[in-house]
């Protein structure tokens, strides 16, 4: 590889969607010849939204680039215009070298063709020559372990195998570029660990790596710089722990921001007005309270229900409590509270923030990081014993061993 | 070292013959998979592809030379109209399979990367497989009835890659369009249906009447409807004027389809 040159070199790139105004983007060619034999002139109206604004930064050789932001940041969409599935709208690509994309495993696989025939059709979507294939298709069906298989269509495939299969063809492709979304959260355990591996070796032979991931974890530890995007635009580009830092403080951020119900996604007919936790601190084995003080609508015909997500400070949803799986159902005739307690599972020392979904048969009020609580440092469980053995795992379990 | 620049895309453009050419694996692949799904999945297979025509070219000789009586030019009306099938079901294939290429492959479309134009195009192997297995049975039965078409015979391969073009180039400018307004899927059928009966496939134009006939001679399937039955059947060769005709236009709307297909190819991942 020619040290000089980087592998990517991305300049101004832009990318603008056009939202149509609900439905005025005729959908179909006799709405469309309606609409223009009435006025011939007039262009539709719409929005622009700009799912990238100027970005330029450069990628060099060897490196595992991790692209992170909150959702609708455009990482997605900046992987998608890297790997040219869709064109961008400014701006100019520059890459250095073949370009493979895995933004969703098993692309093209067809259920009523045998594991071999899906390789092949696979790897060429994937943009192997049929040579390469040929070449690694042994280390594949190694790989995904489905040698006594490979003459069985997929579709009798067990879930696990479909996926390693689809995984490791993709894992063998030889571009010297590679553009990963999330697939990394397929698989067993061991598999999981295997497809790192995999990923790591292939910036250690000096192949550029970028990834696209929510799991702050696979970002650690698989890239060595990051880029940071906030609504399409670059903030930051460098170390890891920078990038991170940012991520982790954009939570915070969002949620000052969200106080303000008009600045809230949903349909808005019903809002909630407050959010409040029973307590700022918890035990981690204690009863966490949310106190939810709704809004009220007369109009609102029927009842809604509430859901709530309770995330860590790294993103991930660690629990769902929706109120209709435990027969919640409330009447918005006035302002009233609703009050969710939350027993299981402990949760580990730390920060932790509260989504809150107002719905009906659509989302009303969704309000990302409408509270926030912290779990103090105290060790739920009757002995003590070293960090690590605390350390693994996102949640704390009640649990004991007996021997028998 | 292969380097790609990526630019917006300009108001034209043409297709890129070298990518398509560097990807020419996954037409292959395409090709291959609605081939071996086709005849792995329908256990009839093969037969399915030799009972289409025959069974309408059966209908067709007692429709329109049983009850209809019509002209077939002096030619046993089955075999006349089995050879119209041919060519009918070439292009009609053609066409139907391109036109809902870009609607079925959605998820892939979405998902990565490759020349757009290779879905549509794909579609164009399988049904000239058909083709090839319906026109060795067609030449069984020019045995049976002890035609000889002479040395016409030798461009039937012109004649039947020329139609394909004519169904490729309508197929991909639909299959383009589809992606945006999805009712033309419905029209679609409606207007081939219509071709079919607007087309000399089962009739001769010569049972036309006469003061209908140039407008029947202006449609550029019944050229191509005269030159398969020229080159099968040895009917009369056709005018000159039909000949250049026909390669002509199946090559403008093959090209003008690719530019159809290109010029809607850049909004699809967002459109799909």
């Amino acid at each position: 590889m020619p040290p000089s040159t980087p592998a990517v070199r991305v300049s101004g790139l832009g990318k603008t969607y056009r939202i149509g105004l609900s439905g005025d983007r005729p959908t179909t060619a006799v709405e469309a010849a309606l609409r223009w034999a009435r006025n011939p002139v007039r262009r539709g109206s719409h929005e622009l939204f700009d799912a990238l604004d100027d970005l330029t930064f450069e990628i060099p050789w060897g490196q595992a680039t991790g692209i992170i932001g909150r959702n609708g940041a455009g990482k997605s969409t900046l992987l998608k215009v890297l790997t040219r599935i869709t064109a961008p709208t400014r701006g100019r690509i520059e890459l250095n070298g073949r370009i493979g994309s895995l933004l969703e495993v098993g692309t093209g696989f067809h259920p009523e063709l045998t594991g071999r025939e899906n390789i092949f059709l696979n790897g060429a979507l994937l943009g192997m020559t049929r040579k390469e294939i040929q070449r690694h298709f042994e280390e594949i069906v190694d790989f995904a372990g489905v040698t006594q298989f490979l003459d069985t269509p997929v579709k009798r495939y067990s879930s696990g195998m479909y996926v390693r299969l689809a995984f490791s063809v993709a894992a063998h492709l030889e571009t010297e570029i590679l553009a990963i979304d999330e697939v990394l959260a397929v698989g067993d355990a061991e598999f999981q660990a295997k497809s790192l591996a995999k990923m790591r070796d292939v910036a250690k032979d000096g192949r550029t790596v970028l990834f696209v991931s929510h799991q702050v974890q696979t970002v650690t530890a698989l890239c060595t710089s990051a880029i940071y995007l906030d609504r399409g635009r670059l903030l930051y580009q460098g170390e890891v722990p920078g990038a991170l830092d940012l991520y982790r403080r954009s939570f915070e951020k969002f949620a000052l921001e969200q106080k303000d119900p008009r600045s809230r996604p949903g349909s808005g007919e019903l809002r909630a007005q407050a959010v409040e936790m029973g307590d700022d601190q918890f035990e981690p084995d204690s009863a966490k309270t949310v106190l939810i003080h709704m809004g009220k609508n007369p109009d609102l015909v029927g009842q809604y229900f509430v859901s709530c997500h309770i995330n860590d400070l790294n993103g991930s949803v660690l629990v769902q409590c929706d109120s209709r799986v435990v027969g919640g159902w409330y009447d918005a005739s006035s302002e009233h509270t609703v009050k969710l307690t939350v027993r299981h599972p402990w949760l580990k020392p730390g920060r932790y923030t509260v989504d809150v979904f107002v719905c009906k048969t659509g989302v009303m009020d969704a309000w990302e990081g409408a509270a926030g609580f912290e779990v103090l440092p105290h060790n739920p469980y009757p002995e003590l014993a070293g960090d690590e053995a605390l350390s693994r795992g996102l949640v704390l379990a009640d649990f004991d061993y007996e021997k028998s | 070292m292969t380097q790609t620049i990526i630019t917006p895309p300009g108001r034209f453009s043409a297709p890129n013959l070298r990518e398509m050419w560097q990807a020419r694996e996954v037409l292959v692949r395409f090709g291959m998979r609605d081939v071996v799904l086709r005849y792995r999945q329908t256990a009839v297979g093969v037969v399915w592809v030799l009972i289409q025509p025959l069974v309408s070219a059966g209908i067709f000789s007692i429709v329109f030379g049983q009850v209809a009586g019509l002209s077939s030019d002096g030619k046993p009306y089955f075999i006349f109209s089995y050879v119209g099938m041919l060519a009918w079901t070439l292009f009609s294939g053609v066409l139907n399979r391109s036109a809902g290429s870009m609607v079925g492959s959605q998820a892939l479309i979405s998902k990565v990367y490759f020349p757009r134009i290779l879905v549509p195009l794909s579609g164009i192997l399988s049904v000239f497989l058909d083709f090839v297995i319906a026109l060795a049975l067609g030449i069984v039965l020019l045995f049976v009835y002890g035609i000889n078409p002479g040395w016409p015979a030798l461009l039937l391969p012109v004649w039947a890659v020329l139609i394909a073009f004519l169904g490729a180039g309508l197929g991909l400018a639909a299959s383009a369009i589809m992606v945006r307004y999805r009712d033309v899927a419905y029209v679609l059928p409606w207007i081939v249906q219509t071709l079919l009966y607007a087309s000399p496939v089962a009739y001769s134009v010569s049972a036309v009447p006469a003061n209908l006939q140039a407008l029947f001679n202006a449609n550029p399937l019944a050229w191509f409807l005269d030159l398969f039955r020229w080159s099968l059947l040895g009917t009369p060769a056709p005018a000159g004027w039909k000949i250049a005709g026909a390669v002509v236009v199946s090559l403008l709307v093959l090209t003008w389809g690719m530019f159809v297909f290109q010029k809607f190819e850049r909004e699809f991942a967002d459109v799909i």
